[in-house]
């Protein structure tokens, strides 16, 4: 009886052990997601950054450094989003993570909000390399991208 | 007999005091008295004020002109409350308002049917407005579309769905004094001016008392979020480093100086305030770092 008992235990522990395992391969997986993105976003904020302390003129402007940001600030912007943006990643699945369940259940919605930030990017590279002023209204269109999407994409701070 | 009629006396008298002390308040008859009032000035007004963030129904399309038809709910310990409609829709709306009527209502926290409206609504920092800037707010709203969406009522339990018993509350809570002291900078003073009277900051960063009242003594010092998810930062200067350039370029854009952008309520507050002329947003930078600092 206590022999039967402990192989069935055995046998419950291994099968659990394989499905702990899998369970893992797959939030591992969301989780090099979710990290993949927030990287993303470094490299959108620090190009941004760039181009908005011109814009603040706590530096001074110049055309060749604010056209490299804005072209990398259009790349970062123009990632291509499946292999980003794994359903499953949201904001309580993966602890790091931010995403509203929105950009899954509300997919065309979150596609207009990334390609407005594509739109303002490309925007910014014809801007900011003509002069200051160009550059300075360009800024409001890729902060407004930004906004709007974290607005419904984005859930509050972990 | 005598005993019964003095503690007659007696009830009548407190129940008499109570109605005296809980009686809502009206309008100096000269309101806004020579004032011809200037719809586009309204516009800036309605901007620093805040108004669309919570009239603006949670389902509307981003338009270039706000329909305030209300609905959004504001969960709290004492019950939702709901934005009411207050698009110039005659019967679903204030459109049959007068400007006396929505003034009693903005400052005062009085309905024209002589009802106490909930401090959700923040009346007790638009008390501090001019009666020129109400009455030119009153003539920008009315510039906007009607909505026929019906109000939702709020759902408030017993005893705070007495709507008498907030006449206590404000008796005990609406300061008419500015937290600030009177600033002898005119930058400053308008800095006060837009967020104390206007944009109402406090009333989401300053945290509350047991019974919802703002603690003036920890002004803008932080609260948790009504909504029971995540805080509203402390923004006196003992948590806040931000520079003044950083502060307007947030208001003006919604990035902040690590450039990730505004969220949230705020989202919504930088949406307005970049609206405002530089020079305020500047105004609003000089008052928020001239805060007391609040740990």
């Amino acid at each position: 009886m206590s022999r039967f008992f402990g192989l069935s235990l055995t046998a419950l522990a291994a099968v659990a052990t394989v499905s702990t395992a899998s369970a893992d391969g797959h939030t591992a997986a969301l989780e090099n997601a979710t990290n993949a993105r927030h990287a993303q976003m470094q490299v959108i904020a620090y190009h941004t950054g760039l181009l908005g302390e011109m814009a603040k003129g706590t530096t001074p402007y110049d055309a060749a450094t604010a056209t490299a940001a804005a072209e990398n600030l259009a790349s970062a912007a123009s990632m291509n989003r499946i292999v980003l943006w794994l359903e499953g990643s949201e904001q309580g699945a993966i602890a790091t993570s931010r995403a509203k369940t929105e950009i899954w259940s509300d997919a065309s919605g979150f596609e207009e909000m990334a390609v407005a930030l594509e739109t303002a990017a490309d925007a910014m590279v014809d801007a900011a390399g003509t002069d200051l002023d160009s550059l300075r209204a360009a800024m409001g269109g890729v902060g407004k991208s930004c906004g709007d999407c974290h607005k419904a994409y984005r859930g509050p701070k972990n | 007999m005598a005993v019964k009629r003095i503690i007659l006396l007696a009830v009548v008298a407190v129940v008499g005091a109570g109605l005296f002390l809980t009686r809502p308040a009206t309008l100096s008859a000269d309101f806004a008295a020579g004032h011809v009032p200037d719809a586009e000035a309204g516009a800036l007004v309605f901007h620093a004020s805040g108004c669309a963030s919570c009239h603006t129904s949670p389902d509307a399309e981003a338009s270039d002109l706000p329909v305030l038809s209300g609905g959004l709910a504001f969960p709290s310990d004492f019950g939702t409350f709901h934005a009411p409609n207050i698009s110039p829709h005659p019967t679903e709306g204030i459109g049959s308002w007068t400007q006396d009527e929505f003034a009693r209502a903005v400052t005062l926290g009085v309905s024209p049917q002589g009802q106490h409206y909930y401090p959700a609504f923040p009346y007790a920092a638009y008390q501090h407005m001019t009666p020129g800037d109400v009455a030119d707010l009153f003539a920008f709203m009315q510039t906007l579309p009607p909505s026929d969406i019906a109000s939702i009522p709020h759902d408030v339990g017993f005893p705070f769905n007495i709507r008498r018993g907030l006449g206590l509350w404000k008796l005990a809570f609406v300061n008419d004094a500015y937290v600030m002291n009177d600033p002898t900078d005119p930058v400053l003073e308008r800095g006060r001016y837009l967020v104390e009277a206007m944009a109402h900051c406090g009333e989401c960063h300053t945290p509350r008392n047991a019974v919802g009242a703002l603690d003036r003594s920890r002004w803008m010092a932080g609260a948790p979020n009504p909504s029971g998810k995540g805080t509203i930062p402390n923004i006196t200067p003992a948590a806040l480093e931000w520079s003044e350039v950083d502060l307007i370029e947030y208001f003006t854009s919604g990035f902040t100086p690590e450039y990730d952008s505004a969220g949230g309520e705020m989202a919504e507050v930088v949406t307005n305030l970049s609206q405002l002329p530089r020079e305020d947003r500047a105004a609003i930078a000089a008052y928020v770092l001239a805060l007391e600092p609040v740990q």
